[in-house]
């Protein structure tokens, strides 16, 4: 079975997300292609050829200059050949992207799948994704001659491939119609700097969600983690409310974390947040709700108002360190 | 004058526990409230005010049971000019057959001489999540799409979104009218209804329309919920008297440096 996955790339290589896909992918079988959009950073296709990638399709062109969903969809479905499943990290991009794929092929997408229920070489791919803002998974079939999904961010680890395969590069010869190129970006206005590499390598996060309760009430949880030497990570409310810059996003459609210590205030801990910190060593929750998950999946927990509790903590720390 | 019609989909308002119904193929909602997902507020809210600068309308629309018609009215209330109910069973309705459907009813309102400049839809339904019924309808339409827009403004026969890059940047696009767009919460702030607006929504009258053709389907197969696991949390307190133990916790673990 042929399997193609469109790979993002940033400027360490193929980012996290599509090498988690290039993991899950290479479960399903052993042809597996990739499709590499624009200029690839330099080391890229040796280390796709470390997840097991056999052949790499390069589009480039005038066309890729700046991001039109509908062209790179058009690179894909000329990348497709015989393929059976194409696939994408559940990104913004990949999600975006490989509906537009679905259109062009005729076929059925699953978006935010997490794992492959059966894959006969015959018959329909089954698959459970993600539903109800992960609250409950749906066992799907996909029916038609190419199964196009998207895999969850997080849903598995990025695993090197046992053999690493020497890639065959072949360039894209895309047919991008005019009409491919009427929604593309025009314009981009650069966000705060990226520092999630920080958050990344953080011994102690310090998690803050909706409890946090606005843009201005963040001073005590900074001030905590700033005693704790560690790195401020929060929920997706708290990105999407333009509270705190998205870099600091921890979870499925953010950054995986695996601190020593992480304490998550006010986070109820959906299973798209759960999905980036859940390999923590220790997991501490502050919440006013006993019942919320975070608290339940938590090692320890502190139930009440982070507005009372989080500044005690941090007077406690001060004051034990100035004894 | 910009007519733009929104799409929203009627959703139950998920609490704490869920349960599935006997036949494990959907949620329970029996004792649930009904709502629609936050995207979909915003692509209200940008529907509304996009139709009110320019003296155009803004159309909702939803395909669901009659119980989807409290969602209709919802909107209506906040301003929506018009609403168009496609009564069906939405569970029976994969994505394609959604987009089929609302397709179908912008190319009737078209013959009848009103033609949408820009259909508005949430990113990913907050029930099923598929990610694609915009995207989809755009095909139907041949119009360009741009998803996860979070700002728009309509120029002349243009319209420029702004949604978030990858990068945590801002991307921005200009794409000519008509054109689709799937909204993203987070860069507009959905109003309150009004007690007058509640008043006027209740006097409109509610475009039925009834679905042609049978729908595919979505392929679903059934819903699982996640096994329930056995909570080991250790509860070190309540309120700021736990700070002391919660330090004593900190410095056991040995992370203070
Ligand atoms: C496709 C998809 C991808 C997603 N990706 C991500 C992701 O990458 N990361 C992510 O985080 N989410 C993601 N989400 C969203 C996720 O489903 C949840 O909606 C989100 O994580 C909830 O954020 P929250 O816990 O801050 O808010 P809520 O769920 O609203 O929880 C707030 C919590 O704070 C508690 N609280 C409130 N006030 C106080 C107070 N004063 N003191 C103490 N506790 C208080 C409440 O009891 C509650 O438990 C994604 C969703 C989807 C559908
Ligand atoms: N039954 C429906 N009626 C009206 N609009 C819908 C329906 N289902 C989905 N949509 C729209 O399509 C968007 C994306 O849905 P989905 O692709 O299923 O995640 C939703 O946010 C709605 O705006």
């Amino acid at each position: 079975m042929t399997v193609l996955v469109l790979v993002e790339t940033d400027e360490s290589g193929a980012s996290e997300v599509s090498r988690e896909t290039l993991t899950f992918a290479r479960s399903l079988g052993p042809d597996l292609h990739a499709l590499v959009i624009g200029d690839g950073p330099a080391g890229l296709v040796e280390q796709l050829g470390a997840y097991g990638v056999s052949a790499v399709h390069h589009a480039d062109g005038d066309a890729y200059t700046s991001y039109a969903a509908a062209a790179w969809a058009a690179a894909v479905v000329a990348a497709c050949g015989d393929a059976s499943v194409v696939m994408a990290a559940g990104t913004a991009r990949g999600n975006e992207v490989l509906a537009h794929v679905a259109c062009r092929l005729g076929a059925v997408m699953a978006a935010n799948v997490v794992e492959v229920e059966s894959a006969a070489a015959s018959g329909p791919l089954q698959v459970s994704r993600q539903v109800l803002g992960g609250a409950a998974m749906e066992e799907l079939r996909l029916e038609g001659p190419v199964a196009v999904l998207t895999v969850a961010g997080h849903a598995c680890d990025p695993v090197e491939a046992d053999a690493p395969a020497s890639p065959v590069v072949t360039p894209l010869d895309v047919v991008v119609a005019d009409s491919d190129l009427r929604a593309r970006v025009v314009r981009t206005e650069p966000g705060e700097p990226d520092e999630s590499g920080s958050l990344k390598s953080a011994r102690v996060v310090v998690g803050a969600g909706r409890g946090a309760g606005s843009a201005d009430g963040f001073g005590d949880l900074l001030e905590l983690t700033e005693l704790l030497d560690g790195a401020l990570g929060v929920s997706r409310v708290v990105t999407s409310l333009g509270w705190r810059p998205h870099h600091e996003q921890v979870g499925q459609t953010g950054s995986r974390v695996s601190p020593d210590l992480y304490v998550a205030c006010g986070i109820s801990g959906a299973i798209q947040h759960w999905a980036g910190m859940s390999s923590s060593k220790t997991i501490l929750a502050i919440n006013n709700d006993a019942d919320a998950p975070m608290v339940t999946k938590a090692h320890y927990a502190v139930i009440g108002d982070l507005h009372e509790i989080v500044p005690a903590i941090n007077e406690e720390l001060r004051r034990r360190r100035s004894a | 004058m910009t007519n733009v019609l929104v799409c929203i989909k009627r959703v139950p308002d998920l609490g704490g526990e869920i349960t599935l119904t006997a036949d494990g193929m959907s949620v329970d909602d029996s004792s649930l409230g009904h709502t629609v997902s936050p995207h979909e507020e915003c692509a209200v809210e940008l529907a509304i005010q996009t139709a009110k600068a320019t003296d155009g309308q803004a159309t909702v629309l939803t395909l669901g049971s009659s119980e989807a018609v409290e969602q209709l009215r919802n909107a209506l209330a906040l301003g929506c000019t018009a609403a168009v109910h496609v009564e069906a069973d939405a569970a029976s309705y994969g994505p394609a057959d959604v987009a089929s459907a609302i397709a179908e009813v912008v190319r009737t309102h078209e013959a009848a001489g009103t033609t949408y400049d820009l259909v508005l839809l949430g990113n990913d339904a907050s029930d099923t999540g598929d990610f694609q019924v915009g995207i989809r309808l755009s095909y139907l339409l041949d119009r360009p799409v741009v998803a996860g827009v979070s700002t728009l403004e309509v120029t002349g026969d243009r319209v420029t979104a702004r949604g978030q890059s990858p990068d945590g940047g801002t991307e921005i696009y200009e794409v000519p009218l008509p054109a689709v767009l799937t909204v993203m919460e987070g860069g507009i702030e959905p109003r309150y209804p009004s007690i007058p607006g509640r008043m006027k929504a209740k006097k409109v009258q509610i475009e039925q329309a009834a679905p042609t053709g049978a729908p595919a389907g979505s392929g679903r197969l059934r819903l699982k919920l996640p096994p329930a696991q056995a909570s080991s949390v250790t509860i070190l307190g309540e309120g700021p008297e736990a700070a002391g133990a919660v330090v004593d916790l900190i410095e056991k673990l040995g992370v203070l440096r």
